[in-house]
């Protein structure tokens, strides 16, 4: 009973993810502007991170979590790279 | 799946409960960057997947270890609060570089330079 609960919420959990990935994606293929790519990479990290987290739940080993704070970390930091290039034009000055 | 059957009924209910809600608040936040007009509506969308989507499903992941461990576990909060503490800086950061690029190039959605208190003596482009 509870894997079957579990099975079905976490495949479905997944695949919403999923396609919250490719809206992300189709935003940044699409987007008009360089801030609509770099707002649209950046609410994709936070989608992978989460279906790491989902995978972490269907796997039941805590390995994924090590994973998911290393991309909140990085995604973080690209993305204040990148919105500072677009106000700059450099990253370090 | 061989864990799943550690885990009584009650906590995989609350599971797939907070993990529907997680993931379905992300999908409604990304479907909204896509479907929103301009850039300063679309920056406001994502940040229901780094509020309550985020939480849920971190949420479900504490709940989930903790049952199966027989413990607290409650490492989940590292990600909680530093997207909490960091969403707002780099999406703050990135509304006001792209409102830096379009005064620059004299767009007519948003307010010119000189519109921005000018007795306050420091220059509007700074961060």
């Amino acid at each position: 009973m509870s894997a079957a609960i579990l099975f079905w919420s976490i495949s479905i959990a997944q695949l919403f993810l999923v396609a919250a990935m490719g809206c992300c994606v189709t935003r940044m293929v699409r987007g008009p502007r360089a801030q609509d790519r770099v707002l649209g990479f950046d609410a994709l990290y936070v989608c992978a991170m989460l279906l790491l987290l989902t995978f972490g739940i269907r796997t039941g080993s805590t390995l994924y979590f090590e994973a998911a704070l290393v991309i909140s970390l990085l995604g973080f930091v690209s993305t204040i790279a990148l919105a500072k290039f677009l106000m700059r034009g450099e990253v370090i000055e | 799946m061989t864990h799943a059957t550690d885990i009584p009924v009650w906590a995989a209910l609350l599971i797939g409960f907070f993990l529907l809600i997680g993931s379905g608040l992300t999908l409604l936040g990304t479907i909204g960057m896509l479907r929103f007009g301009s850039f300063y509506e679309r920056v406001h969308a994502p940040t229901l997947g780094t509020t309550w989507g985020t939480g849920g499903i971190l949420l479900a992941s504490i709940i989930c270890f903790t049952v199966l461990q027989s413990r607290p576990v409650v490492h989940e909060l590292l990600i909680a609060i530093f997207i909490t503490v960091t969403t707002p800086v780099s999406l703050m950061l990135l509304a006001r570089s792209a409102l830096y690029r379009d005064r620059t190039e004299n767009a007519e959605a948003v307010p010119p330079f000189e519109a921005v208190t000018p007795a306050a003596g420091v220059k509007p482009e700074i961060r």
